[in-house]
């Protein structure tokens, strides 16, 4: 039986069945104890597990995302959750340089099973250094996994295959859908290897993940109105990425438009576009569009960031033109 | 304070160990030394590649404190480890064969010089970046205390890392929440081919455990007695009172930075002059005059680790390249 529940709700729940799964589970982070949590993802943790695995740290995302690598070398299961994308920057050496070339350098001997979590992306008015979406350089980079839940299910269920998983695992937040409310399907779980489909078409693949998903299937409802069927795919996990359902879903409709909150230059989107042209080019009748941040450094005012992001409308429109 | 390039006073005073221990310990760096030597030689001829960073001068470091260790300890080293991993256990054929690149190098011939792994001793690296390993040292302690396991993890890390973030963030959270570190710094005074004066606004580095109230011991990195004794009293007061100590040890290395450093930074009468404090042989002297080590004792060790080099380089040579296909292994580890 399906419930209604928060995207918020649905990761606190993931954590907390987690930490009382698991006595190996911590979880280390800015403000994760008696603050609750900058986004209140944990609230009440401090209470129920106590200090020794809600961690509070000090604001040095090197020092503290590094110790959890070692935590989790030495035998716990951390939750490392860093405030937003644009601190992890501070400890992207940690990350990229330990966490995942620590297998491959050690010839297969260790693995580091850690869960990096983070907030990205924009639309809060929070101005350019809190805004930014770099989870494609971070897909970039093998030895890690790159998950980006955007549904209140995978919100639910990817942390539990994440932990599991005796590799890095980074999962994206974005902050915009932290109030997003939804049915919670009752199942057992999800994957992290496989992209899924969240509408069905025939006229057009969207091709997206994460903050841009509702705006995408939003603007799946007003092509819909106009007479054009779009498909949806939700890639949901950025590294390794699922090239088949990417191709199935443009052999399927023949056109496809990625969108993507990165900026356009050197972006996930081209990424995706490249797997397009590889795996699927002789399915394409028309060439593959994208939708992506402007190439400015998000704004603060209001109209500016919204200018600036890729919108339910400028999704139409790169459809309609398509078609045109 | 004003930094001395010049080597301080000889060791005095007995050497207060037993002989067995005594000899072990003088093996133990010869070891480091004519295995290192050796690799400088490959390397001119080209069967060991890469970037190459030689201990020679400094042995007396990673032989005195890994001694003071128990086998369930933690050890995590910079790419300047050989010695390292040769004392805490690695065979010296793996460590040759991962220099030549072979498959049957401890790291299956995917790291090289700098990146020696051994999870059977306990050595997490083997790491290339300066300072990384101390935020990875301060989370294996963390681990180990919550999961109430009795050891300690040793971090070493050289002078130039304590410039870096990740030495102050580390050793802040290892104090913050009392972890079973012992933070190793190997201070030989150059970050590659900077002096510490001119990197450090405070060149006194055992003063800055204090900034995170934290003990910070220095000792003698030339002389292997007081390595080793110092290292002794540091894992006694990270036992009684389960915080982290701070170590420094002033060392000099007597070779260039790698192999392809010119060494115009530093006259060669500074490096002559620390020679004439060389571990090796001044605890030979020691030895010898204390009636512990006789010349025929001290030839017969050199004469073994000499074989046990031979040995390396034979088996280094008859090993094999790692199949091309096989070079997707080991990203991942499911």
């Amino acid at each position: 039986m399906s419930r209604k529940l928060t995207y918020r709700e649905a990761m606190r729940e993931a954590m907390r069945e987690a930490l009382q799964r698991d006595p190996r589970v911590i979880l280390i982070g800015e403000d994760v104890g008696r603050y609750g949590g900058t986004y209140a993802f944990s609230k009440g943790f401090l209470d129920e597990f106590g200090p020794e695995r809600i961690r509070d740290t000090p604001l040095a995302e090197l020092g503290f995302v590094g110790t959890g690598i070692g935590a989790a070398l030495g035998g716990l299961r951390p939750i490392v959750e860093v405030m937003t994308v644009n601190f992890s920057l501070l400890a992207l050496d940690q990350i990229v340089n330990t966490a995942a070339l620590f297998h491959h350098m050690s010839g297969g001997q260790f693995s580091v099973p850690l869960v990096i979590r983070m907030a990205t992306g924009a639309g809060r008015q929070l101005a350019a250094q809190h805004s930014h979406s770099l989870e494609g350089w971070y897909a970039h980079i093998p030895g890690i996994k790159v998950l980006a839940p955007a549904t209140i299910e995978d919100a639910r269920h990817m942390l539990a295959p994440a932990l599991a998983d005796p590799d890095p695992v980074v999962i994206f937040e974005h902050a915009g859908l932290f109030n997003l409310e939804g049915e919670l399907p009752d199942i057992d779980g999800v994957d992290i290897a496989s992209a899924k489909l969240r509408r069905t078409g025939r006229d057009v693949a969207l091709i997206t993940y994460g903050g841009c998903l509702p705006k995408t299937l939003a603007a799946a409802e007003m092509l819909a109105a106009e007479g054009i069927e779009a498909e949806v795919l939700d890639l949901r996990v950025l590294r390794p990425l699922d090239t088949a359902g990417i191709v199935a879903t443009v052999a399927k409709c023949h056109r496809a438009v990625v969108i993507d909150e990165n900026w356009k230059s050197g972006g996930f989107a081209a990424e995706v576009m490249a797997r397009i042209m590889e795996n699927a080019f002789y399915e394409l009748d028309a060439p593959v569009a994208r939708v992506c941040a402007e190439e400015v450094p998000i704004p603060y005012a209001k109209h500016l960031e919204e200018a600036a992001l890729p919108q339910a409308e400028k999704i139409v429109a790169a459809v309609k033109e398509m078609f045109a | 304070m004003v930094i001395e390039h010049r080597p301080p006073p000889p060791p005095s005073g007995p050497v207060p160990w037993e002989k067995d221990f005594a000899l072990k310990l003088l093996a133990d760096m010869v070891r480091i030394r004519r295995m290192e030597e050796k690799c400088a030689e490959l390397y001119g001829v080209g069967k060991i590649r890469g970037f190459l960073h030689l201990y020679i001068g400094e042995e007396a470091v990673a032989v005195g404190a890994l001694h003071a260790l128990t086998p369930q300890d933690n050890v995590v080293a910079t790419y300047r480890e050989h010695g390292h991993a040769l004392v805490r256990g690695l065979s010296m054929n793996a460590i040759m064969a991962e220099m030549y690149g072979k498959q049957e190098g401890c790291v299956k011939g995917r790291g090289g010089s700098m990146h020696l792994f051994d999870k059977a001793t306990r050595l997490y690296g083997g790491n290339a970046i300066v300072g990384g390993g101390l935020p990875l040292a301060t989370g294996l302690a963390l681990a180990a205390k919550m999961l109430a396991e009795d050891r300690i993890t040793a971090c070493f890390f050289g002078d130039g890392a304590v410039a870096e973030g990740a030495f102050h963030e580390a050793m802040n959270l290892a104090a913050l929440w009392r972890l079973p570190v012992l933070f190793c710094c190997e201070n030989n005074l150059y970050g590659m081919g900077t002096a510490i004066e001119r990197a450090e606004a405070v060149t006194d580095l055992s003063a800055k455990a204090a900034a995170y109230g934290m003990p910070g011991l220095a000792a003698d990195g030339m002389d292997i007695v007081a390595v080793h004794e110092t290292t002794r009293a540091a894992l006694a007061r990270i036992k009684s009172d389960g915080g982290p100590v701070f170590v420094e040890y002033r060392t000099y290395r007597f070779r260039a930075h790698s192999m392809f450093d010119a060494e115009l930074y530093r006259d060669k009468d500074e490096v002559e002059a620390w020679k004439t404090r060389g571990p090796i042989h001044t605890f030979t002297a020691r030895l010898k005059s204390e009636g512990k080590l006789s010349e025929a004792e001290f030839l017969a060790l050199d004469a073994a680790a000499q074989r046990e080099v031979d040995e390396a380089v034979a088996f280094a040579e008859a090993g094999s390249w790692e199949p091309v296909e096989a070079m997707l292994r080991d990203v991942y580890s499911s």
